[in-house]
């Protein structure tokens, strides 16, 4: 008799716990909205997107996409910073409402992670002084591209690229940059990230884009099953791209207009 | 866990490999014959020229041999370009290998130099040879003949130090190995295969330089 009471008991403490903690999960945006505060998980260790500023604060694009959701919801937003690694255990575990850094989609993520629409262009493309007039794979013939061994816009390059390209691969980032600074090569194949760094530190040649080998944009990752959040999220998104704040944070910290089609 | 080596997948890149080791063959090849010729008219120089220039090649030498090889060449070809020299990755390798086994084979060559008894010299004075002829017969083929060994190793080591030359896209046997692993993701297969093509090419590098020290400085 004890023991079915027991049994009851732990029965119907179980089913409550199960109860609240559904209904945290479900109400994410009314949870925020009534602490007045979005927590957001942003990269610092990576520019433009993110990195910590000679005022020891975090700046770049994520970050002012993260302050712009918080100034949309009406409420403080406090950054959370994130590696590349652990930004989503951190959603996961509920440490952050929100994850935006530099998150690209794939079927894998989507298996445990909604993502809202993009908010940031993200692709891998070749650059280059103004002057070279290349705007396809094709033109690149008999030019000579700049590229890092073994990275994933090298492999792509050689695959897409006519026979008679020299394509110059080097070590590692570093030296790839270094031969496009120096004069070494006028093209090279990059991330966008690359090339805006190279325009804020040397504008003599500042890069140019000359075609997109591969898009990924960046996403804001959110928990599953929060469509008011996502509803939300998505709504102030859009909003930014209708009312130019999308480009004006492109032009700022990617020094460059939102690729077509973005 | 025993990892199953699988040198077919190699196969594919045969061609990558190949033109590696032709690259590196020539690079040591080229660049043995210009920087012994500038370590033989740095250690002349160093010895029997007037003050300033001594001094101009011992500060170059000093140069060349207290900083690293890869900062050289990263000077040469990432570097000159800003003084208006720009040089492709085989002429900077070329550049930097010669600059650098230039200083170091003339301090071997000054060393046999040195060695060779004044006796000798004031010796090949009183039989009237002239200055050119002093210095071919009397002072340079003995110092070569006494150093010959040493300046073989240096080669060599060059040799293998040009493996360095990768990191500025220029396609050697290194690069053939960072290439084919980066493709196929087998480096132990790729680094196996380089390492083994370098030690071919030290000890037949060695062989010929053994055979031509003793067939142009024969031991009397």
């Amino acid at each position: 008799m004890i023991r079915r009471r027991i049994f009851q008991a732990m029965f119907a403490s179980a089913v409550a716990l199960c109860a609240f903690s559904g209904q945290a999960s479900a109400e994410a945006l009314d949870d925020i909205l009534a602490a007045k505060v979005i927590r957001i998980a942003v990269p610092t260790d990576y520019p433009p997107f993110g990195s910590i500023g000679a005022d020891m604060q975090p700046q770049g694009l994520d970050i002012d996409m993260a302050r712009l959701i918080g100034k949309e919801l009406g409420v403080r937003t406090e950054l959370v910073a994130v590696s590349s690694a652990n930004r989503i255990p951190y959603l996961q575990s509920k440490k952050v409402d929100l994850v935006i850094s530099t998150l690209g989609k794939n079927p894998d993520r989507e298996k445990v992670i909604d993502f809202s629409g993009a908010y940031a262009p993200f692709f891998m493309g070749v650059f280059g002084v103004k002057s070279a007039t290349v705007t396809k794979p094709e033109e690149l013939s008999g030019k000579t591209v700049g590229a890092t061994r073994g990275a994933l816009e090298e492999q792509e390059l050689s695959k897409i690229a006519p026979a008679d390209v020299t394509i110059k691969r080097y070590e590692d980032n570093n030296a790839t940059v270094a031969a496009y600074i120096s004069g070494q090569v006028d093209i090279f194949a990059s991330g966008n990230a690359v090339a805006a760094v190279i325009a804020e530190r040397n504008a003599a040649r500042a890069p140019d884009l000359k075609f997109i080998i591969k898009n990924s944009p960046c996403f804001i990752g959110l928990n599953k099953d929060e469509p008011k959040l996502l509803a939300k999220v998505n709504e102030i998104i859009a909003k930014a791209r209708a009312s130019g704040e999308s480009e004006k944070m492109s032009q700022t910290w990617l020094k460059a207009p939102l690729p077509p089609g973005f | 866990m025993i990892y199953k080596l699988q040198f077919a997948d190699l196969l594919p890149y045969w061609d990558v490999l190949v033109r590696g080791f032709v690259f590196t063959i020539a690079l040591t090849f080229v660049s043995t014959l210009s920087g012994v010729m500038v370590g033989t008219l740095g250690a002349s120089a160093r010895t029997f020229g007037p003050r300033w220039l001594s001094a101009l090649v011992s500060a170059y030498v000093e140069l060349m041999r207290n900083t690293p090889f890869l900062v050289q060449l990263f000077f040469v070809y990432f570097g000159l370009p800003a003084a208006g020299v720009k040089l492709t990755e085989t002429q900077a390798a070329f550049l930097a290998m010669t600059i650098n086994l230039g200083a170091y084979s003339t301090e071997i060559i000054r060393a046999g130099i040195e060695a060779t008894p004044r006796g000798v010299i004031e010796a090949g004075i009183s039989l009237a040879m002239t200055r050119l002829q002093l210095l071919r017969y009397v002072i340079l083929k003995p110092a070569f003949q006494k150093v010959w060994p040493a300046l073989a190793s240096q080669i060599i080591i060059v040799m293998l130090g040009s493996s360095v030359v990768s990191q500025i896209s220029a396609e050697d046997l290194t690069y053939a190995a960072n290439f084919i692993q980066s493709r196929n993701f087998r480096a132990f297969e790729s680094y196996f295969v380089v390492a083994f093509a370098y030690l071919m090419l030290a000890i037949l590098a060695r062989a010929i330089l053994r055979a031509l020290g003793h067939r142009l400085f024969p031991k009397a």
